[in-house]
């Protein structure tokens, strides 16, 4: 009796999954070993599909590609500047936000709209901004700063995506830190006080440690997203990565090879493994490092 | 204190200003004549306000219509079988015992950890060799569940009390028919909170119907404005209008839900 009990629940409980253990088997883990197959061979679709075992030729190929070092390159930039930048300025908007402030709500409302918007139409907004006629340059000529040539010139095409990728995600993990900013217990600052702490005080001595779960949180979540930086270059760049490889990511380049030229296929799941090492690691090192730095 | 109060508003209200800029722009844009585009005026209010934008992009592009009903069957087939598969296997996971739980819980931890471009090669080529690729289900099917919400709802069943469903078991109800029937509808808040999340996800997703979509007739909105871009590229005028109706109904969905946007957010956000 007791065991037949068993079976029908473990009956129950294969049922409710089915439909998750399908999809992962058939979409996620079945891909994966495809993917380890993919990357030890070369793959040509054309006419009969072939399957051509080459070794670790896709892994070494990636050290003598121009085109991967400045992806890797532009990418690793991409996520050192946009990932300190983004995680500061939401946590300062969080604090702001939560100072008692009346309009609190319409403030928050008002600063997510960039998170509902859709990439696409993001990137489209902005590239009219950074027309060379455009608005951008127009604010920067009354100003007095110097213009620039946005989508066409090489030296500043990446800093315009991180300029709109910085304005476009900070949003959202403000609504992260706002949420742990409410779980500060008011009596940590009614002592700080006491000691005769000021605004700034509390803002370095309270909040910013009590929030460092949060923070590592907001980071590695940050890492994640930047090193996977596609949309927003490939439309800029319509799929090129130009001007002259400026925007190319290494997603970017994995599409390029995996979609858009013959026989590289193989070569492209060879460098998705790469990144997905790269992304591994940073998120790792950040681990470690935020750990070792709670222990002082 | 009161400077300090002035500071504070100020940074809220040019950092608002920050925001709504390029949105303002696009919009105002989108009532421009070309003639103003193309005279790089830097006016917010069109000199000549017209609405031909918003008629004439669904002349030049007839398909807009089309793009629009792809991305609203993909979303929300998408949403709803999220919905219910992914709480399916949340309850199994945190109220059932069986075999393989352990195992099964610990893969869909690992899987949050994968980048998608890993799968993302593989997919094309099993998506090509079932003949789904140009196809709803090509679409529907692989993101029909989600790691990181059935580990989110695997969260709140374990919190969720028992007695409810020793009740319904006394009453004869099956494990199955208590799911559905009793506790399903008491997580209304955190399918809530989920199916903005998914939606936003599915109608704002590049890459995917980048991928498997060639066909321009079965192409989503973000596919689509893109290859409109491509046709019109110093039209800002259209692409701008084109932008300003798509944005429109994730709006006001936030209108209407933006009080279960900030808890879903807190609630993903690692608690």
């Amino acid at each position: 009796m007791f065991s037949r009990k068993r079976w029908k629940e473990a009956g129950t409980a294969y049922t409710l999954l089915s439909p998750t253990l399908f999809v992962l088997l058939l979409f996620v883990i079945g891909p994966i070993l495809f993917a380890i197959y993919l990357s030890f061979h070369k793959v040509q679709l054309l006419g009969t599909a072939s399957f051509q075992f080459v070794g670790f030729d896709n892994f070494t190929r990636i050290l003598d590609d121009t085109r991967a070092k400045i992806a890797l390159w532009n990418t690793v930039k991409y996520v050192v500047i946009v990932v300190p930048t983004q995680t500061m300025l939401a946590l300062v908007l969080a604090a702001t936000l939560n100072a008692g402030l009346k309009g609190e709500k319409f403030f928050r409302i008002v600063y997510f709209l960039p998170t509902l918007t859709s990439s696409a139409v993001l990137t489209l907004i902005f590239m009219w901004m950074y027309n060379q006629n455009g608005l951008v340059n127009h604010v920067l000529e009354f100003f007095g700063l110097p213009t620039y040539n946005w989508l066409g010139d090489p030296s500043v095409a990446l800093n315009a995506i991180m300029i709109m990728n910085i304005w476009s995600t900070a949003p959202f993990f403000m609504v992260i830190y706002l949420a742990a900013l409410q779980d500060i217990p008011d009596s940590l600052y009614e002592a700080a006080e006491l000691d005769g702490a000021n605004a700034w005080h509390k803002f370095w001595y309270v909040t910013v440690p009590y929030l460092k779960p949060v923070t590592s949180f907001v980071v590695i979540m940050g890492l994640i997203g930047t090193f996977q930086l596609f949309d927003q270059s490939y439309i800029f760049s319509g799929g090129s990565g130009g001007p002259n490889n400026a925007t190319l990511t290494v997603v970017l380049l994995i599409y390029q090879y995996a979609f858009k030229s013959l026989g590289t296929m193989g070569y492209a799941a060879a460098l998705a493994f790469a990144l997905a090492i790269v992304i591994l690691l940073a998120t790792w090192l950040q681990r470690k490092f935020s750990k070792e730095e709670s222990l002082y | 204190m009161r400077l300090g109060k002035a500071l504070l508003y100020t940074i809220l209200v040019l950092y608002a200003i920050v925001t709504m800029i390029p949105f303002l722009w696009a919009l105002s844009s989108s009532f421009k004549t070309l003639e103003e585009i193309v005279s790089g005026s830097i006016s917010f209010i069109p000199k000549d306000f017209t609405l031909d934008n918003y008629k004439q992009i669904f002349i030049e592009q007839e398909l807009f219509p089309r793009w629009f009903m792809n991305s609203v069957i993909i979303a929300v087939t998408v949403t709803m079988l999220n919905l219910i598969f992914n709480s399916m296997a949340g309850y199994a996971l945190a109220r059932l015992h069986f075999r393989g739980k352990q195992t099964i819980f610990m893969i869909i931890l690992a899987v949050l950890m994968i980048p998608a471009q890993v799968t993302m090669i593989p997919n094309y080529l099993i998506l090509k060799q079932l003949g789904w690729l140009n196809s709803y289900q090509g679409m529907i099917v692989p993101a029909m569940i989600n790691a990181t919400f059935i580990f989110m709802m695997r969260q709140f069943f374990i919190n969720f009390p028992k007695e409810l469903e020793e009740a319904a078991a006394l009453d004869g109800l099956s494990r199955i028919g208590t799911f559905f029937r009793i506790v399903l509808p008491l997580a209304r808040p955190a399918l809530a909170a989920q199916a903005i999340f998914v939606f936003m996800g599915s109608w704002n997703d590049f890459m995917r119907p980048l991928i498997i979509l060639s066909d321009p007739n079965l192409f989503t909105l973000p596919l689509g404005l893109n290859s409109f871009k491509g046709q019109y590229i110093s039209y800002w005028n259209y692409i701008m209008a084109a932008s300003m109706v798509f944005t429109l109904p994730v709006l006001v969905i936030y209108a209407f839900f933006n009080r279960y946007f900030i808890k879903g957010i807190s609630f993903t956000g690692g608690k």
